[in-house]
């Protein structure tokens, strides 16, 4: 916006926003320069190098229990997310129901979960034995792990699924109906597919989400071989008082997501071409 | 409500209305309709926008909940609470004015998935019968493509021919060619004019007034939710007695008619009953 007025024309001669524009840029590039030069000059190479890429504790790290504990967080991630999924449509299908009281159920259940630190779900997760003795879940240590992670992500689907649900038009469910299909047929067969279709992109975000929130369940107290990245990490950077192994493992945690990333944004450069 | 003889028991009466009302919140859409269908009739409903005429289809099968009076489709029911809706409706096929496909099927499989599913017939059975309706309606050689690949005109014939597949013993149109470009409306028309020569029995709301003067068997003029004038086409549109049919005539047949405004107030009642049924339940049905 320039403030020049028809009275009073601007003596001093302004620059175009073309030139403008050109001399911001110019400006935004010195000042990167200047960091970098200022990085490189005062940041100890070899000191950041020790503290974060020591070799031997490099070679260290990478054993068969890095590939475990990768392979662990795989696991737990992809079962939360499978719990999760199922869970979430249930809620979500609770939030459109027509009972009021299961709209309430699945209202408070998904606000708890989604307000909460999901580590402090894990923390109490980690205690349910006192509440209910004899607890047990399958598959242990795994099976705990899908039912504190998915319990959190559940939450965070159902309302996803709930929105792509309600992104179906309405004729598709007359038209289901039309054709003499029950309500249950129409939303398994006509409904539903469109519905996660269109939330393909989102929840494969939420899958990338409960990878990284996979970390916080070390708080169940596993035993070693259980570890994963973020744990396994921790052990050994305590044990030699160096960053290293955590870096690999944050690194490994790159290994899953960024592909993840770049699926998403091939199916949402696909749905809007689509469009 | 004056109890005539209901149902009529004959046996070549598909859909019998009786004392037809309905209200959206507030609104009276239809304040009264009775009517009877007989086999192989074909029943053009005319009227001005916010009549009521599509409200009037959509409670034949129940896509709308009447709020009084009676519906039988084939001297059956379908308002008794204790009706089997769903096999009712597999009676009846319905078109609609947004074609309603199923996005995520291709044209073949949207006319087999309900036969398959509901009718229990063979994949094989409901795909020679599918492909038999889409060559009917002139797309039998599009059954793999996907609804978004068609134009609107081939969605709509795609759309009857997913109705015909479920072999039904009548059909309901709710405007097909309202959502069609001008040029694409032939199409769907011609289908549905052979349609109409196989016997089959029709209710078709519509604006086409050329195509209910020479396909009905009998035009029902709504206006107000309520039936004005009925009977053979060459009478309610070429020689219309009551006043309020004249008009409509008038301005739907004469594009330089002068807006008196009636219409505009017409929209804006249909406006309400929308907003009123939207408050209603702005939820899908899914539980």
């Amino acid at each position: 916006m320039t403030t020049t007025t028809a009275e009073a024309p601007a003596r001093r001669k302004k620059l175009s926003p073309r030139k403008r524009a050109q001399r911001i840029r110019i400006a935004q590039y010195v000042l990167l320069g200047l960091v970098v030069l200022g990085l490189i000059l005062f940041a100890d190479g070899g000191q950041i190098q020790r503290a974060f890429f020591r070799p031997d504790i490099i070679a260290l790290t990478l054993g068969p229990q890095l590939v475990s504990a990768f392979l662990n967080t795989l696991a737990y991630t992809a079962g939360a997310f499978v719990v999760g999924l199922l869970l979430g449509t249930v809620l979500a299908l609770m939030r459109l129901s027509q009972v009021a009281p299961y709209r309430w159920l699945a209202s408070i259940y998904i606000e708890f979960f989604r307000g909460v630190p999901a580590i402090i779900v894990f923390i109490a997760f980690g205690s349910l034995a006192l509440a209910f003795p004899g607890l047990l879940f399958p598959f242990d240590p795994y099976g705990t792990v899908w039912a504190a992670l998915g319990l959190v992500a559940a939450a965070y689907m159902a309302e996803t699924i709930r929105a792509g649900i309600q992104a179906v038009p309405k004729g598709q469910v007359e038209a289901a109906r039309s054709l003499g299909m029950p309500s249950g047929m129409a939303l398994s067969k006509i409904v539903l597919p469109q519905a996660f279709r269109i939330v393909t992109p989102p929840l494969t975000n939420e899958l990338i989400l409960l990878t990284k929130d996979s970390s916080l369940v070390y708080v169940l107290g596993l035993t070693k071989s259980a570890f994963e990245l973020t744990k396994y990490g921790r052990d050994l950077a305590t044990t030699h008082s160096n960053l290293t192994p955590l870096v690999i493992a944050g690194l490994c945690y790159l290994v899953i997501t960024l592909p993840l990333t770049f699926i998403v944004r091939r199916m949402e450069a696909n749905a809007r071409k689509a469009r | 409500m004056t109890e005539t003889t209901i149902p009529t028991g004959r046996r070549d009466d598909e859909i019998q209305i009786y004392d037809l009302h309905k209200s959206f919140g507030q609104i009276e859409v239809l304040k009264g309709i009775s009517t009877i269908i007989r086999r192989g009739e074909v029943v053009c409903v005319i009227g001005p926008s916010g009549s009521g005429k599509s409200t009037l289809l959509r409670c034949v099968n129940l896509l709308e909940q009447p709020t009084k009076g009676r519906v039988f489709i084939l001297n059956e029911e379908i308002t008794d609470l204790d009706a089997d809706v769903d096999e009712l409706r597999t009676k009846m096929g319905m078109v609609f004015q947004q074609f309603n496909l199923f996005p995520h099927l291709t044209a073949l499989e949207n006319c087999t998935i309900a036969p398959i599913n509901v009718l229990k017939k063979s994949k094989a059975e409901a795909e020679k019968n599918a492909l038999e309706n889409l060559e009917k309606v002139g797309l039998g050689d599009r059954g793999g493509a996907f609804p978004a690949q068609l134009s609107g005109g081939q969605q709509q014939r795609v759309a009857i021919a997913r109705a015909l597949s479920m072999d039904p013993e009548l059909m309901l149109f709710d405007e097909p060619t309202s959502a069609l470009d001008p040029e694409l409306v032939g199409d769907v028309l011609s289908v549905m004019r052979d349609l109409a020569k196989t016997g089959l029995t029709m209710m078709v709301v519509t604006h086409e007034m050329a195509f209910a003067r020479e396909v009905a068997d009998r035009v029902i003029f709504m206006d107000g939710g309520v039936i004005v004038e009925e009977g053979h086409p060459d009478e309610v549109i070429g020689n219309p007695q009551q006043e309020r049919t004249k008009t409509f005539l008038r301005r739907v047949l004469d594009p330089t008619h002068v807006n008196t405004g009636a219409e505009d107030e017409a929209y804006a009642v249909r406006h309400r009953a929308d907003a009123a049924k939207e408050a209603e339940g702005d939820a899908p049905a899914v539980g």
